[in-house]
C-alpha cells in the first residue's frame, strides 16, 4: 500500500503532520478531562488545563481584622497580619482597595488611602495598614489582590467523588448490573447460532432474516410495551418493578440478535470435516456442540463479550427506564447524568466522575483490542 | 451493598448454572424419550430422525423466547400502543399520528434528525476513509489508530462531560477554562455559549457522536482498504494516476459495499442518538431529536404511551428500509449455506 503518495519527503512529511494533527485533535478532549481531575479545585476554575503546569493566577478579594485587632506603634494605629493566613504557598503580584482596580498597586509597594492611612501588602501575603487615627468599626478593610498559586495536582477530587458523592456506590451497582447481562447471552446464543449454522429444520432461514431484521430494530421499539410489561409482573406479584433481574433480561434481550448474527457467522465458518468425522464416530449434535464448536469459538465468544460488556456499562437509556435512581440501583452513567444537572458548574467533580466511568471501558478495550477489532469486522463488514 | 454483590454472584452462577442445566436436561430427556442406543434397527433409525427433528428446537429454544418477549412482542405492541391514549386504554384512531404531525416540538426534533443524518455519518466515513489511508503509509501508523479508535469505547454520558468542559464558557475577558473559547478569545474573537446558539448546537452536539464513531468508519475501512488487490494499484502507478485518482478512482470504487455497510452502520446508530442530547442540553434551544423527544414523553407528567409509542414508529419507519436491505444482503451471502 505505499504506492499512492510516498515518493517525495514534502509528501511524506505532509502525511506524517496530517496523521499527527488528527491524533492531536482526538485524544486532546480526553486528556483534558484527565488533567483537570488531578488538578486543585481551585486551580481548574482558575486557569485552563493546558496551563496546569504554569503557576496560576486569579484575582481574589479578602478583608482586613477589624479595628479590635489593632495595636499602637510609634504614635500610630497599625493592623498587621498575613492575607492567606498560615501555610498558603501563593504570592501576591498587585492589590488594591477598589473592586474596580483590583490591582491598582504593585506588591510590596505602600498605598496611600488617603487621611494619611497607609497599606502595605507583601508578596508572601503579609500586610501593614498604618493611619495616625484609631480604626472603627467592626468590619475591616476590604483588599484586592492578584495572586498566582504554583501548580498543584492532588488525588482529592477522587477520594471526594468516590466517597462521598456516591460515584464509589455507583460503580458497584455498575458492575452488577453488566456481568450478569454479558454473562448470561453467551450460552443461549452460542447454542441458537449452532442450530441456525449447523441443523436443519423447517423454519431456519425464515429464523435467521428474523434475527437479522431485529439487529437493527431501535430499542425505542421495545421501551414502552417493556415498561408497561414489568410493571403489570410488578403489581401482579407484588415486587417492585425495577429490579437488577429485570435489567439483566432485558439487556440479554436486546444483546442477542447481535450475538446470535456474530456467533452463527463464525460457526458456520467452521471446517466441516470436523463436524462430519466426529458424527461419524457417532457424537450427537450435543457433544459436537460441548466438546469441538465451544472450544474452537473462543475467539468469537470473547469478542461478543467484550462487546456487551461496552455496551451494557456505557448505556444510559435501558438504565434510566428498567433501574430506579436511589443510591443501591443508579449505574455509572445515569449518576454522571445526575452529576451534570446538580453539580453543573463544579468541573473537578464532574471530570473526575466522567474519569472513573471511562476508565474500566478503557482498560477492556486497550488489553482486548484484538478481540473487539475482529468482532466489529466479522459483526459489520459481512452486512450487518 | 454486600448483598447485592452477593446476589450478583449468585445470579452469575444460578443463571449459567440454570442454562447448562436446561441444555444438558433437555438433551438427556430427548435421549431417553427416544432411545437411539440399545433399540432394534428400525426403532433406532426412526428415534435418530425423531431427534433430529426436536433437537433444533431444544437449542433455539430459549433465545427464541427471549428474542420473542423483548423485541418481537414490543414491536408489535408498539404499534398497537400508538393507537391508543396515554394510559394505553381507550381506542383513539389516527389521533397521535394526526398530533404528530402539528406539533411543532415534533416537527423540529424531525428538522434536527434530518440534519444529523445528513452530516454525521457522511462526516464520519470521510474523515474514517481519509485516517485509514494515511496510517496506512507510516510506521506509527497502528499507534495513531488506535489512539483514533479509543473514543468508541468511552460512553455517551462520558464523551459528553468530556465535551462539555471543552464548550464551557466564561464572560467575555474572563479566563476561560473551556478550550474551544480559549482558542476564540486568544485570536480576539468574542467567546460563544456553544450549546444554546439555536440551530448551530446541533452541530456542536453532532461533532460528539463524530469524535466517537470515526475511529469505527477508519478500522473497517481499513481493513476493508487492504482486501484491494495490489496489482489495481501498480497498474494505475504505471498508468500515471496521480495519488487522488488512484484514491478516488482506484481504491474507493472498490471498497464501496464497505463504505455503505459502514454508512447504514451509523445511519442506524445517530437515528437513536439520544444520550447526548439529554445529557448536553435535553432538547432546549431548538435541539431536540425523536429519541429523546420519545423519552420525554413516555415520563413527562406520569408519561403518555400512546405519543411516545408514535414517535418510536415514526424512528422505526426511517429504519425499514435498511433493515430491508440488510437481509437482502445477508439472503445473498448465505444463499449456498
Amino acid at each position: 500500500m505505499a504506492v499512492a503518495t510516498g515518493n517525495s519527503f514534502a509528501s511524506r512529511f505532509g502525511v506524517h503532520i496530517a496523521v499527527l494533527v488528527f491524533v492531536v485533535i482526538w485524544t486532546i478532549p480526553t486528556l483534558g478531562i484527565l488533567v483537570s481531575s488531578l488538578r486543585d479545585k481551585d486551580q481548574i476554575i482558575a486557569s485552563g488545563w493546558w496551563n496546569s503546569f504554569a503557576s496560576s493566577s486569579q484575582t481574589e478579594a479578602g478583608r482586613l481584622p477589624a479595628a479590635s485587632a489593632q495595636t499602637q506603634k510609634d504614635g500610630k494605629f497599625v493592623l498587621e497580619g498575613n492575607i492567606f493566613g498560615d501555610g498558603a504557598k501563593r504570592s501576591i503580584s498587585a492589590f488594591g482597595v477598589k473592586a474596580a482596580a483590583p490591582t491598582q498597586y504593585p506588591a510590596g509597594t505602600s498605598a496611600d488611602l488617603g487621611d494619611g492611612v497607609t497599606l502595605q501588602v507583601n508578596a508572601d501575603g503579609s500586610f501593614v495598614m498604618a493611619s495616625p487615627k484609631a480604626f472603627e468599626g467592626d468590619r475591616g478593610q476590604r483588599v484586592y489582590y492578584a495572586s498566582s498559586a504554583p501548580p498543584k495536582f492532588t488525588t482529592d477530587n477522587y477520594q471526594t467523588v468516590l466517597f462521598s458523592e456516591g460515584i464509589g456506590r455507583s460503580f458497584m451497582n455498575s458492575l452488577t448490573v453488566t456481568i450478569p447481562a454479558t454473562v448470561i447471552p453467551i450460552l443461549i446464543a452460542a447454542f441458537a447460532a449452532y442450530a441456525l449454522a449447523w441443523m436443519r429444520f423447517p423454519g431456519r432461514a425464515l429464523l435467521i432474516a428474523v434475527v437479522i431484521g431485529l439487529l437493527v430494530v431501535p430499542l425505542q421499539m421495545s421501551l414502552i410495551p417493556l415498561l408497561k410489561l414489568y410493571n403489570g409482573v410488578g403489581t401482579f406479584f407484588g415486587v417492585p418493578s425495577k429490579t437488577y433481574l429485570g435489567i439483566w433480561l432485558a439487556h440479554t434481550g436486546f444483546g442477542l440478535p447481535f450475538a446470535i448474527y456474530l456467533l452463527r457467522s463464525y460457526i458456520a465458518g467452521l471446517p466441516r470435516e470436523i463436524m462430519e468425522s466426529a458424527r461419524i464416530d457417532g457424537a450427537s449434535d450435543f457433544e459436537i456442540f460441548v466438546k469441538i464448536v465451544l472450544p474452537l469459538s473462543f475467539p468469537v465468544l470473547a469478542s461478543f463479550a467484550i462487546f456487551q460488556f461496552l455496551w451494557v456499562w456505557n448505556d444510559l437509556l435501558v438504565a434510566m427506564v428498567f433501574l430506579g435512581t436511589a443510591p443501591d440501583q443508579i449505574v455509572l452513567t445515569a449518576k454522571l447524568n445526575a452529576l451534570l444537572g446538580s453539580r453543573g458548574g463544579n468541573w473537578e467533580i464532574l471530570t473526575t466522575s466522567a474519569f472513573i466511568t471511562i476508565i474500566v471501558p478503557l482498560i477492556v478495550f486497550f488489553s482486548l483490542q484484538r478481540y473487539f477489532v475482529r468482532g466489529l469486522l466479522a459483526g459489520s463488514v459481512k452486512g450487518g | 451493598m454486600a448483598t447485592q454483590i452477593f446476589s450478583a454472584i449468585f445470579v452469575i452462577i444460578i443463571g449459567v448454572g440454570g442454562c447448562v442445566a436446561y441444555f444438558w436436561g433437555a438433551n438427556k430427556l430427548l435421549d431417553l424419550i427416544f432411545p437411539a442406543r440399545g433399540v432394534s434397527g428400525t426403532a433406532a433409525v426412526n428415534n435418530l430422525r425423531r431427534q433430529g427433528l426436536v433437537r433444533p428446537w431444544l437449542f433455539v429454544g430459549p433465545a427464541l423466547i427471549i428474542l420473542t418477549i423483548y423485541l418481537v412482542y414490543p414491536v408489535i405492541a408498539t404499534l398497537w400502543l400508538s393507537f391508543f391514549d396515554r394510559g394505553g386504554t381507550s381506542f383513539v384512531g389516527f389521533a397521535n399520528y394526526e398530533w404528530a404531525l402539528r406539533d411543532p416540538d415534533l416537527r423540529n426534533a424531525i428538522r434536527n434528525n434530518i440534519l444529523w443524518l445528513a452530516v454525521v455519518p457522511a462526516a464520519c466515513t470521510f474523515l474514517g476513509l481519509i485516517i485509514a489511508v494515511l496510517t496506512d503509509k507510516i510506521w506509527w501508523g497502528t499507534i495513531a489508530k488506535s489512539l483514533i479508535f479509543l473514543p468508541l469505547a468511552i460512553s455517551f454520558v462520558g464523551a459528553s462531560v468530556i465535551w462539555k468542559f471543552i464548550y464551557e464558557y466564561r464572560g467575555e475577558g474572563q479566563i476561560q477554562i473551556g478550550l474551544l473559547n480559549a482558542i476564540i478569545q486568544y485570536f480576539g474573537g468574542q467567546p460563544q455559549v456553544w450549546i444554546s446558539l439555536p440551530f448551530w448546537n446541533n452541530f456542536f452536539l453532532m461533532v460528539i457522536l463524530i469524535w466517537i464513531q470515526t475511529g469505527f468508519a477508519m478500522v473497517i475501512l481499513s481493513s476493508a482498504l487492504r482486501g484491494i488487490p495490489e496489482e489495481t494499484l501498480e497498474a494505475a502507478v504505471i498508468d500515471g494516476a496521480n495519488p487522488f485518482q488512484i484514491f478516488w478512482k482506484i481504491m474507493v470504487p472498490q471498497i464501496w459495499g464497505t463504505i455503505a455497510v459502514v454508512w447504514t452502520t451509523i445511519t442506524i446508530l445517530v437515528l437513536k442518538v439520544f444520550d447526548i442530547v439529554l445529557t448536553m442540553t435535553n432538547g432546549q434551544w431548538n435541539s431536540q431529536v425523536l429519541a429523546n423527544l420519545m423519552f420525554d414523553w413516555m415520563f413527562r407528567g406520569g408519561g403518555d404511551f400512546g405519543r411516545g409509542a408514535t414517535i418510536a414508529i415514526i424512528i422505526m419507519i426511517a429504519v425499514i428500509p435498511i433493515m430491508i436491505w440488510n437481509i437482502r444482503q445477508a439472503n445473498k451471502e448465505t444463499g449456498g449455506h
